[in-house]
C-alpha cells in the first residue's frame, strides 16, 4: 500500500506510534475500593487513600492484574510473571499522591502483535511493545469559577491499561484501523467498555516524517485524544506542519502537542527541555507484582472468542472475504447482531453475504444517523433475517426491501406485516406482468422502432416504464425475461 | 504509690488497689508539671478524662485496660489532631485511626496525649520539629539535652514518668537512639510486624512502628497488642504474633552472640566501647557463647540510607501540596506558587534537605548512581546479616555512639547528626528487629543503651536476651 504524501519538494512517510490509554472495566479502582461509575458527583467516589491522605497505602485490585493479563494475551503477548509497580512523580493539582502509580522497568504485559485488514483483502501486522497497569488521574475544572480551579477526585486512582506500539503506522487510516482493532479486541475480552466519548480509550499519538528509506525523524507526540476523526486530523496536521517545515529548511524541535478540536490545528504544550524528569522508582509501598505460569493458563483458558478467531470462522463457515469477516468482527455488538440474523432461521445459512451487505450498508447508514448502537437497533436481528429471507424467495425486490427496511426502523414491524399493511408484494404472475409490458410496447411504439433498428439502450426505459406501472413490485427478473422474448418475436416478425 | 511497671500496674488496676482514674489522675499531674519539657505536641486534659470516664464503665475485658499511654505524632489518631511536628500538617485532624493506635484502643489504652518528634521523623535530636525541642528530662537545670530522635517525645514521655509506654517510629534508629539517650527500653520489630496503615509516611521501605516502656516485659506487652497483619499494608506481614510476654525467658545459656567487628569504629568514646565489653561478659557469664563475627559492608550503611530514605521521602512528602488538606499559603497566584510557596513555608529546614537530596538521588542521570547503587548495597547489608545469623542467635552492639547530648550542640551540621544512626541504621536496612535497652552510665551519669539485634520475626529471641542483660542492674 502506498502511504506517501506529496510534499511541494519531495514525497515523505508518516511514522505513527501510539500509545493507548485503555480504563480497565471493573467496579473498583487500581489500588482502593472505591467505585469507578462514571458520571456521579464530583469527589462522590473518593477514598481516603484517593484523596491520598497521610498514611494511606495502595493495595493491588487483583480483579484489574486479570484484567490486563486477559487483554494482554488477546494482543498476542507475552506475560510477564514479574512485574513492578513504580512511582512516576510530578506535581498537578488533580494528582493527590504527588505521583502516579504505573509501571516503569517492568511491565506486566511485553512485546505482541494485532494484525489490521485493508479494504482491498490485505492484511498488516502493528507490533506492540508493550502493555503497563497504571492508575489516571483526577480532574481539573476550570470552567466551574473564574479565579478558582476545582478537582474532582472520582476517577483519580482508577486503573489504566497503557498500550504501546512500535511506530508501525504509517498512515492516518491504519492509525483508526489499529484503533479500532485493540478497541475491538478489548471489548470482546470485556476488559475496557471502548467508550471513547466518556474517555474510556484515549490516545497520544506519536508523529515524524521521513523521506521514504531514510532513518526516522524527530518526532512530536500529540496528547490525549478521544476519537478516530480527531485522531486522524491531528495526524495530518501535524504531518503536514512538520512536512512545510522541513522543506523550508527549518528542524523539528521534540514538542508535546495538544490538538484544538474547534481549529483542527496543533499547538505545542511543552518542548524536551521543560519535559518532566518523573524520577520514577519502584514503589516501596507495594511489592512486587508475580502471577504464576498457571494462573496466566487458568485466565487463557477464560478467554472467549477473539475476533482474530471468529474472523476466521466466518471466513471458513460462511465463505465471506476477509474485509467483510473483519468489518464483522470490530465490535462485539456487530458480530453478536449478525450471528443472531443468521441462525435465526435455518435458511439463511447460505446468505452470509447478502446479511453482511444489509447490516453494514443499509442498516449502518439508518443507525448512523441517528447515532444508535447496533445492540439497540429498532431492527431485531430475526426481523432483518425475515426480510432478507423475503428477498431471497422473491417476495420482494431488492429495492422495495429498501423501503421496508425503512419501515421496519420506524415502527419495529415485521417486514411482513408492512408488505401486507403496504401491499409491496412482488408481482410474479407472468400473465399480469406481461399485460403491463404490453400496455407500455403499445403505448411507444416509436421507441419499439427504435429498438428494433439497433438502439438496444432503450430496453431499460421499457423496463423502467413497466416498473413504474407495477409501482416497483413487478419481479424484476421476470419482467425482463418476458420483455425480452416479446422484443425478439417481434424483431422475427419484421 | 503507683509503680514505673506497666505490668505491675495492670495488676493493681485488676486487684483494684487503684482505680483507672486515680491512675490517669496522677499522669494527667505529672504532663502538667513536666510542661517544660515540651514533650506533648497535643495534651488535652479533657479528652483523658473522657476516655477514662468510658473505660470506668467498661465491664470487658482488656489487656490494657486504662493504661496511659503516649502517641507520637506521626500516627493518625481521629480523637486527637495529628502532625507529623510539620506546620504543614499544624491543623490536621484524621477522619481514621491508625492500624496500631486503634489495637491499643481495642486493648483499652488511654491515650495521654500526642509527642513531639522531628519533623516527618527527619532527625535525631528532636530539633527539627515545627513545634519547638523536646527537652530530655535528664538534663540538669543549666544544661538541656536532646533527648535523640525522631521519637524523642515518646522516648522523653516514658523517662519522664508521664505515661506507662508510649508508641514510636523507626526509619535509621528512631526508636533505638532516643531510647538509648533519655534511658528506657524501646523496640524496633521486624519491618512488616505492625502495619504502616495511618502512619505519616516517611521512607516507606524502613518505616517500622515499636514502643517505649520503661522495661523489657513491658515493651513485649505493648508490642503483642500493636502488631498483626493488616491487609490494607501490602508490606504487612502474615505471621503468627507470638505471646512475647508469656514466653518471656532470661535464660540465654546454649545461645550463640554475634559481636560484629565492624562496629568498633574509631573515635568512639571510651565509655561506649567499656559497656559494650561489659555486656557482651555478662552475656557470656550467662553461659552464651560470644562469637566474632564480620558484617563487612557495615559502612556503607549510612551512606545507603541517606540516599534511600530521602528518595522514598521525597516522594511520600509530595502529597503535601496545599491542594487537599493542611497549611496553604496565602496570596498565591498560580498553581506553581501555591507550591512554591505553601511547601516553601510548610516544611522545615531538614526537611527541604531530604527532600532536595531525595529529589536529586532519583533525577535521570544521577538515578543509576545513587538510588540504584545504594539499592544493591541494601541487598548487600542485608545479606551480610542473613550470613552471620547463620551462626549466631542474636547480635550485640551499642545503641548509639555517644551520650545525650547538649540540645546546643545539635545545631546545624546535618554529617554529624547523621552519623548518630550509625548503629542503628544497618538493621532498618535489613529490616531487622532491634531493642535497645539502658545499660551503663557515661562519665556524666547519662544513661548508654545497648542494642540487641535479631533474625527476621525472632522478636522473642531480641526480648529473651534483652531481659537477660537488663537483670544485671537490677
Amino acid at each position: 500500500m502506498n502511504n506517501l504524501i506529496q510534499g511541494q519538494k519531495h514525497e515523505w512517510e508518516m511514522v505513527i506510534g501510539l500509545e493507548l490509554h485503555a480504563q480497565v472495566k471493573s467496579n473498583s479502582k487500581l489500588f482502593s475500593s472505591s467505585s469507578t461509575k462514571f458520571g456521579s458527583l464530583p469527589n462522590s467516589q473518593v477514598s481516603l487513600v484517593d484523596a491520598a491522605m497521610p498514611g494511606m497505602l495502595p493495595v493491588i485490585n487483583k480483579f484489574c492484574v486479570k484484567q490486563a493479563v486477559k487483554s494482554g494475551i488477546g494482543l498476542n503477548a507475552k506475560i510477564n510473571n514479574y512485574s513492578v509497580f513504580d512511582r512516576k512523580n510530578y506535581f498537578y493539582a488533580d494528582l493527590p499522591q504527588g505521583y502516579q502509580i504505573s509501571q516503569y522497568k517492568y511491565p506486566i504485559v511485553g512485546e505482541g502483535t494485532v494484525t489490521i485488514d485493508f479494504k482491498d483483502g490485505t492484511s498488516k501486522n502493528i507490533r506492540i511493545l508493550r502493555l503497563h497497569l497504571e492508575q489516571d488521574a483526577g480532574k481539573s475544572l476550570h470552567d466551574q469559577n473564574p479565579s478558582k480551579t476545582y478537582v474532582d477526585l472520582n476517577r483519580s486512582g482508577v486503573a489504566l491499561m497503557e498500550i504501546v506500539s512500535e511506530p508501525d503506522i504509517r498512515s492516518p487510516e491504519e492509525a483508526g484501523m489499529y484503533i479500532s482493532k485493540i478497541r475491538s479486541i478489548l471489548m470482546y475480552l470485556d476488559t475496557c467498555d471502548g467508550n471513547m466519548q466518556e474517555g474510556s480509550l484515549r490516545a497520544d499519538v506519536n508523529i515524524s516524517v521521513r523521506k521514504p528509506g531514510n532513518e526516522y525523524g524527530t518526532r512530536s507526540e500529540i496528547k490525549n485524544l478521544n476519537s478516530i476523526k480527531f485522531i486522524k486530523q491531528a495526524i495530518n496536521y501535524e504531518a503536514k506542519r512538520q512536512i512545510d517545515i522541513l522543506e523550508s529548511g527549518g528542524a523539528i524541535t521534540q514538542n508535546t502537542m495538544l490538538f484544538n478540536t474547534s481549529t483542527g490545528k496543533t499547538r505545542p504544550m511543552r518542548n524536551k527541555e521543560e519535559a518532566h524528569d518523573y524520577r520514577y522508582f519502584p514503589d516501596p509501598d507495594l511489592l512486587p507484582l508475580e502471577i504464576s505460569s498457571k494462573e496466566v493458563e487458568e485466565i487463557k483458558s477464560s478467554i472467549p472468542e477473539l475476533p482474530d478467531q471468529l474472523k476466521n470462522k466466518y471466513m471458513n463457515t460462511y465463505n465471506l472475504s476477509n474485509y467483510d469477516a473483519s468489518v464483522l468482527t470490530t465490535d462485539k455488538q456487530i458480530s453478536d447482531f449478525f450471528d443472531q440474523t443468521i441462525n435465526s432461521d435455518l435458511e439463511l445459512k447460505e446468505s452470509a453475504k447478502i446479511i453482511v451487505n444489509w447490516i453494514t450498508s443499509e442498516l449502518f447508514f439508518l443507525l448512523n444517523n441517528d447515532n444508535v448502537d447496533i445492540s439497540n437497533s429498532p431492527v431485531s436481528p430475526s426481523n432483518l433475517g425475515q426480510l432478507i429471507k423475503l428477498i431471497n424467495t422473491n417476495v420482494i425486490s431488492g429495492k422495495i426491501a429498501k423501503e421496508v427496511l425503512d419501515e421496519m426502523y420506524k415502527t419495529k414491524s415485521s417486514p411482513i406485516q408492512i408488505v401486507k399493511k403496504k401491499g409491496l408484494k412482488q408481482m410474479t404472475d407472468s400473465s399480469e406482468i406481461e399485460a403491463i409490458i404490453d400496455n407500455v410496447l403499445n403505448e411507444n411504439k416509436t421507441m419499439v422502432d427504435q429498438y428494433l433498428s439497433g438502439k438496444d439502450k432503450l430496453l431499460g426505459f421499457f423496463v423502467g416504464q413497466a416498473m413504474k406501472k407495477t409501482k416497483g413490485k413487478a419481479n424484476p427478473k421476470i419482467l425482463n425475461e418476458i420483455l425480452l422474448t416479446k422484443l425478439t418475436k417481434k424483431n422475427q416478425s419484421q | 504509690m503507683k509503680s514505673k511497671s506497666l505490668k505491675e500496674t495492670i495488676k493493681s488496676l485488676e486487684a483494684k488497689k487503684i482505680s483507672i482514674k486515680e491512675l490517669n489522675d496522677e499522669y494527667i499531674k505529672n504532663i502538667k508539671e513536666k510542661n517544660n519539657l515540651n514533650i506533648f505536641i497535643h495534651f488535652d486534659e479533657q479528652k483523658i478524662i473522657d476516655q477514662v470516664n468510658k473505660l470506668e464503665i467498661d465491664n470487658s475485658n482488656k489487656k490494657l485496660k486504662g493504661i496511659p499511654i503516649a502517641i507520637k505524632d506521626l500516627f493518625c489518631t481521629k480523637d486527637m489532631p495529628t502532625t507529623a511536628a510539620s506546620k504543614i500538617l499544624e491543623n490536621f485532624n484524621p477522619t481514621y485511626e491508625s492500624f496500631v493506635t486503634q489495637n491499643l484502643l481495642d486493648d483499652g489504652a488511654v491515650f495521654v496525649g500526642k509527642t513531639n518528634c522531628d519533623e516527618f521523623a527527619m532527625g535525631s535530636a528532636n530539633n527539627t520539629s515545627y513545634f519547638g525541642n523536646t527537652i530530655n528530662p535528664l538534663s540538669n537545670d543549666d544544661e538541656p539535652l536532646a533527648p535523640g530522635g525522631s521519637s524523642g517525645g515518646s522516648a522523653a514521655a516514658v523517662a519522664a514518668d508521664l505515661c506507662l509506654g508510649a508508641t514510636g517510629t523507626d526509619t535509621g534508629g528512631s526508636i533505638r537512639q532516643p531510647a538509648s539517650f533519655c534511658g528506657v527500653v524501646g523496640i524496633k520489630p521486624t519491618y512488616g510486624l505492625c502495619s504502616r496503615w495511618g502512619i505519616t509516611a516517611f521512607a516507606s521501605s524502613l518505616d517500622q512502628a515499636g514502643v517505649f516502656t520503661n522495661n523489657v516485659e513491658d515493651a513485649s506487652i505493648l508490642l503483642e497488642s500493636i502488631s498483626g497483619f493488616d491487609s490494607r499494608d501490602s508490606t504487612s506481614a502474615n505471621v503468627n504474633i507470638p505471646n512475647y510476654s508469656k514466653n518471656l525467658n532470661s535464660d540465654i545459656s546454649g545461645k550463640t552472640v554475634g559481636i560484629p567487628n565492624e562496629y568498633s569504629i574509631e573515635g568512639t568514646p571510651e565509655e561506649i566501647s567499656q559497656i559494650w565489653e561489659d555486656a557482651i561478659k555478662y552475656i557470656e557469664s550467662k553461659g552464651a557463647k560470644i562469637k566474632k563475627i564480620s558484617l563487612p559492608h557495615t559502612k556503607y550503611a549510612l551512606p545507603t540510607y541517606y540516599i534511600i530514605a530521602p528518595a522514598e521521602a521525597s516522594s511520600n512528602l509530595a502529597r503535601y501540596d496545599g491542594v487537599k488538606y493542611g497549611f496553604r499559603a496565602d496570596e498565591i497566584n498560580s498553581l506553581d506558587e501555591m507550591y512554591e510557596n505553601t511547601r516553601g513555608k510548610g516544611f522545615g529546614k531538614e526537611v527541604k534537605r531530604r527532600i532536595l537530596i531525595g529529589t536529586y538521588v532519583l533525577s535521570a542521570g544521577y538515578y543509576d548512581a545513587y538510588y540504584l547503587k545504594a539499592q544493591k548495597v541494601r541487598k548487600l547489608i542485608a545479606n551480610d546479616f542473613n550470613d552471620a545469623f547463620k551462626d549466631c542467635d542474636f547480635i550485640v552492639t551499642p545503641t548509639a555512639p555517644s551520650a545525650a547530648f547538649p540540645l546546643s550542640a545539635s545545631q546545624d551540621d546535618p554529617i554529624k547528626m547523621y552519623l548518630n544512626d550509625i548503629f542503628t541504621v544497618p538493621a532498618s536496612l535489613a529490616g531487622l528487629p532491634g531493642i535497645s535497652i539502658p545499660f551503663g552510665k557515661d562519665k556524666n551519669n547519662l544513661p548508654l543503651g545497648i542494642q540487641i539485634l535479631g533474625k527476621h520475626f525472632d522478636e522473642q529471641q531480641v526480648f529473651n536476651a534483652a531481659y537477660c542483660l537488663e537483670k544485671s542492674y537490677e
